[in-house]
């Protein structure tokens, strides 16, 4: 995940001229507005048509509309609303057998048939350099189809009063509960995203995704002690009803705890959060030492989206992603094999572009691929990576898995991560069943600090709220946990993992890969699992 | 072409004010010409030029803001951005936190652009590629690497007659090497404002080196050692800690220079007292431009003297609430150091690490800037003023107030850019004592 888009979104480090990062600010009132498919199928054509007379042998356009609203407050105030579009179009070829990509915010057709040609003229010049023809796994065209995101009420429809009234309501009952300041956030996005390609393929796309956050803190002035807990919402690929907080989306959970799934009861979360602020305050630190642990879907995301979903993505392995990202631990050898235990017979993790109400869910990706869902690790063994199009052939598949992404129009598509989600135990068993079965552990909720190295074997993770096991029962509050683990190993002690009824989705809107960088939403699910022997640290330290 | 003269910019955003009929009126115009070239596996895969601009209005209706943005210029576009600013506005709630538009304000100067860098052209850039290539591969390995340049105008005026426009040029390289089997790996990043300093032929040799050095390395435990941290190593950590400079979270007792009992901590010795750190968009090497986001001019600003803690960063809203003076907020960070290299402080090091580069640094707990991360691409052991032999990575626990209490010496600064860093920074490579590390990676 990246740090730096999330405070450039947030308008974190600012000043007073808080300009939108995405695209032009525009009023509310545009956000709900769509340009004409047919329109955009001429355009489109027309781009392949001129890149063919060039000598394109292969072409794809995106004309994308991206919109976005963050509606920003800190307890009695709301500190900046800003609405952004962003429209363009990206044209990628190939010709003599390597890749080019242009792109233009101009949509007159003489603008975007120059874009093809000059992507022509790229790809010809780059060719120079290729020691490979490009490889595209074959996909049938679909014609002219249409998809749009399964939501209720589009977010962006809601009024802007609505959506401050709600945070700042939400702001008001945590501070009422005992915090001492409140950060609270909502974020909508829209991308309106049509392909076509020399396939026969005119896929016109509508996906809504929506988050809304919150940081609740407690001062002890006296003692110059600080805490804060985090909300334990999730990023959704949904419309505004993510916010209705049904009583049938609420989980019970050990320790008085709520869990959220499909839909978010902000306002119960924001008190809770703000008693657990107050707790974290007095709660003991941590003995250092081995625990078992038993982690919620709320924490378990970001250790998946770490350990698994980087790892096995294909062009990270292969060594394309070297100077920034890192390379993997997961090589083609471990995979040949047939043996690399990942992990425990108890884990199979599978990729997932279809999952309802996750960030990744689409018809197709941007390459006009269907989605699809299948098996990176099946009991335990590493049997597949993700791969697009033009890598399928390396893992010697005859299709690609679907998970090409870009982040613009004005970005080049590439292998981004599909949701990847660990598999529900097949047994009857609940959270609190699980923790009833552990003799010395820590119970984890929500997610912390997180770093794993380029390789993806070491990594540490925080959360928010640490909860102490002693022979089956919970016995407090504790603070200042962090975990260390080995990927191989931790996956490995994984013990036991509840059943369905407790899975959850949750997932980062901001994960970061490539250089320029790029950025994508990308959802992970889980039911709560337990992890024995783990290496805890205590993070207290003194300043003198 | 994006980058206009301030004749022409002055001319947009005088046009702009002028159009507005809110009680005030804040435009910024700035572009840029970005280009870049990416490669891996030993061959180019993207490389690409992005030219564009933009052009955004900020208006008040009492204290009701809106915030408009465009990258068109015609008149129509200037009247349509405008009005759209402040139909925004109005639909706003009020901001109790509104500080009207800052008055006519007085700049200094600085270096910020080199006509070398603004001249690059793609075959520069495919040449930087070949000289990592080429080396690489007559020594067995693999280079990954990325060349950014940027030439940029900024402009900002308001309806308070306030007026500023300078040209800036950035260059950004960093290359990794491994080696074919994948048991070593060497990096080397520069960042300049002035491509007539880099040479690519000679920096990637200090990636090769690394990587062919780093091959087979053993694994030591994990525990409190000497560092020897090269200046990459450790901006990563200072930058982290200014987040806890702000006066307002200070003050509402959320930092590490939150004061037990309310109020900040400025005044204060908190680090050894060979450290000090400054601000200075004058810097000959880390030049930034002369003002902040909110258009108040940048100074030269002590941060940290001998030490003692001299700055906090106020919000003009802030400064207003506390009876301060708001001033500009620092563009550039630079760490005071004598004349050593890094290799002079391995010589004088009897046991010790190297850490040529940190990776993935994130916050842990910021009551005291706990930091956790790891060393990546060149990790030594030292014995008796020598690199001795590769070893494992290893994660770091440990806060950048604890590393700069426990200074043994520090080296001569060098400009450094981090990609998840605000600052320009000027950081000199340090020997400290006693960084914790809390476990080993096996990446390589």
């Amino acid at each position: 995940m990246q740090r730096r888009d999330f405070i450039k979104a947030t308008g974190i480090g600012l000043g007073a001229l808080m300009l939108p990062i995405y695209g032009r600010a525009i009023a509310a009132d545009e956000l709900v507005g769509k340009l004409d498919v047919g329109l955009k199928k001429q355009l489109a054509d027309t781009a392949m048509t001129a890149a063919k007379a060039d000598g394109a042998s292969y072409c794809d356009v995106r004309i994308g509309r991206y919109l976005r609203q963050f509606v920003i407050t800190r307890e009695d105030k709301v500190q900046n609303v800003v609405n952004t579009e962003s429209t363009g179009v990206g044209i990628r070829v190939i010709a003599n057998g390597t890749w080019g990509f242009a792109a233009s915010s101009d949509l007159s057709a003489d603008s975007v048939a120059k874009a093809a040609r000059q992507a022509v003229q790229i790809a010809k010049a780059n060719s120079k350099l290729t020691t490979e023809p490009v490889q595209l796994a074959p996909v049938k065209g679909v014609g002219e189809v249409s998809w749009a995101t399964p939501i209720v009420k589009n977010a962006m429809e809601v009024p802007i009063k609505d959506k401050v009234e709600l945070l700042l309501g939400v702001n008001a009952a945590a501070m009422k509960a005992g915090a001492n300041f409140v950060n609270s956030m909502l974020f909508q996005v829209n991308e309106q995203k049509y392909f076509a390609s020399t396939d026969g393929s005119y896929i016109d796309q509508d996906i809504h995704r929506i988050w809304a956050p919150m940081t609740v803190s407690a001062i002890d002035k006296a003692t110059g002690k600080f805490r804060s807990r985090d909300g334990l919402s999730m990023p959704a690929g949904m419309g505004y009803e993510y916010l209705d907080g049904k009583k049938e989306d609420k989980f019970d959970l050990p320790g008085g705890n709520v869990g959220y799934g499909n839909s978010y009861d902000m306002l119960e979360d924001a008190v809770a959060a703000a008693k657990q602020a107050q707790e974290k305050l007095k709660a003991p630190s941590v003995k250092p030492g081995k625990y078992d642990l038993v982690l919620d879907p709320s924490h378990l995301w970001l250790t998946i989206h770490e350990s698994v979903g980087h790892p096995t993505e294909l062009d990270r392995v292969l060594g394309y992603e070297a100077n920034y990202a890192g390379t993997s631990f997961a090589t083609l050898d471990k995979w040949k094999s047939g043996k690399f235990q990942w992990g425990s017979d108890k884990v199979t993790l599978f990729a997932d572009k279809t999952q309802p109400h996750s960030l990744g869910k689409v018809a197709y990706d941007d390459e006009g691929v269907k989605a699809q869902r299948w098996d990176l690790i099946k009991d335990g063994i590493l049997v597949n990576y993700q791969a697009i199009r033009d890598q399928a052939h390396i893992l010697g598949l005859d299709h690609s898995q679907g998970c090409c992404y870009a982040d613009s129009w004005s970005s080049v598509q590439f292998q981004r991560m599909a949701n990847v989600s660990l598999e529900p135990g097949e047994e009857k068993l609940s959270p609190a069943d699980m923790v009833k079965d552990v003799e010395n552990g820590i119970y984890i909720i929500g997610d912390g600090s997180f770093s794993i190295d380029q390789q993806r074997y070491n990594a540490q993770f925080g959360g928010q709220l640490f909860y102490e096991i002693k022979n089956g029962k919970i016995t407090g509050m504790i603070e200042d946990v962090a975990y260390q683990i080995r990927t191989p190993e931790f996956w490995n002690a994984c013990v036991a993992v509840c059943d369905k009824s407790d899975y959850r989705l949750n997932g980062s809107f901001f994960d970061g890969k490539g250089q320029p960088g790029q950025s994508s939403a990308v959802s992970h699910g889980s039911s709560t699992t337990r992890f024995n022997g783990i290496n805890v640290i205590n993070t207290a330290r003194s300043l003198g | 072409m994006s980058i206009y003269s301030e004749k022409d910019a002055k001319a947009i955003l005088d046009k702009v004010i002028k159009l507005s009929k809110a009680d005030e009126c804040t435009a910024t115009l700035s572009g840029s010409i970005d280009g870049n070239i990416r490669y891996a596996l030993n061959a180019v895969s993207t490389s690409g030029i992005v030219s564009d601009a933009e052009l955004g209005v900020q208006v008040a209706f009492g204290k009701r803001v809106g915030t408009a943005t465009i990258n068109e210029f015609d008149d129509k576009s200037l009247e349509k951005v405008v009005r759209r600013a402040e139909e925004l506005a109005k639909l706003a709630p009020e901001n109790p936190e509104f500080v009207p538009a800052i008055g006519k304000q007085k700049y200094g100067e600085s270096k910020t652009w080199f006509d070398s860098t603004a001249a690059i052209t793609p075959e520069y850039r495919a040449g930087v590629a070949a000289d990592s290539i080429g080396p690489s591969k007559a020594a067995d390995c693999i280079a990954a690497g990325f060349l950014a340049d940027s030439a940029r105008f900024s402009a900002m005026a308001n309806s308070n007659g306030n007026f500023a426009y300078q040209t800036s040029t950035n260059l950004d390289f960093t290359c990794t090497v491994r080696t074919e089997d994948g048991t070593g790996s060497g990096w080397v990043a520069r960042n300049l404002a002035d491509v007539g300093q880099f040479n690519a032929k000679d920096e990637i040799k200090i990636a090769v080196q690394k990587a062919t050095a780093s091959k087979d390395a053993k694994a030591l435990e994990p525990g409190k050692y000497t560092v020897i941290m090269e200046p990459a190593a450790s901006a990563g950590l200072i930058s982290f800690m200014m987040f806890g400079f702000d006066a307002r979270r200070a003050d509402e007792g959320r930092s590490f220079l939150s004061k037990k009992g309310g109020g900040n901590k400025v005044g204060e010795k908190l680090y050894d007292e060979r450290v000090t750190i400054y601000a200075d968009p004058a810097d000959p090497v880390a030049g930034v431009l002369p003002w902040d986001d909110e258009g108040l001019p940048r100074e030269r600003t002590p941060i940290i003297t001998k030490g003692k803690v001299d700055y906090m960063q106020y919000s003009r809203y802030w400064a207003k609430l506390k009876d301060k003076q708001a001033k500009g907020q620092p563009g550039n960070l630079i760490m005071v150091g004598g004349d050593k290299s890094t290799m002079d402080l391995v010589k004088s090091t009897k046991k010790g690490i190297l850490v040529t580069r940190t990776w993935y640094i994130r916050m842990v707990d910021p009551q005291t800037v706990l930091l956790t991360g790891l060393t990546r691409d060149g990790t030594f052991y030292i014995e008796n003023g020598e690199i001795k032999y590769p070893i494992k990575n290893f994660r770091f626990n440990e806060s950048p107030i604890i590393m700069l209490n426990n200074i043994e010496e520090i080296g001569k600064p060098v400009r450094v850019g981090d990609d998840e860093s605000p600052f320009v920074m000027m950081i000199p490579p340090l020997k400290i004592r006693d960084f914790t590390f809390t476990s080993l990676s096996d990446a390589v």
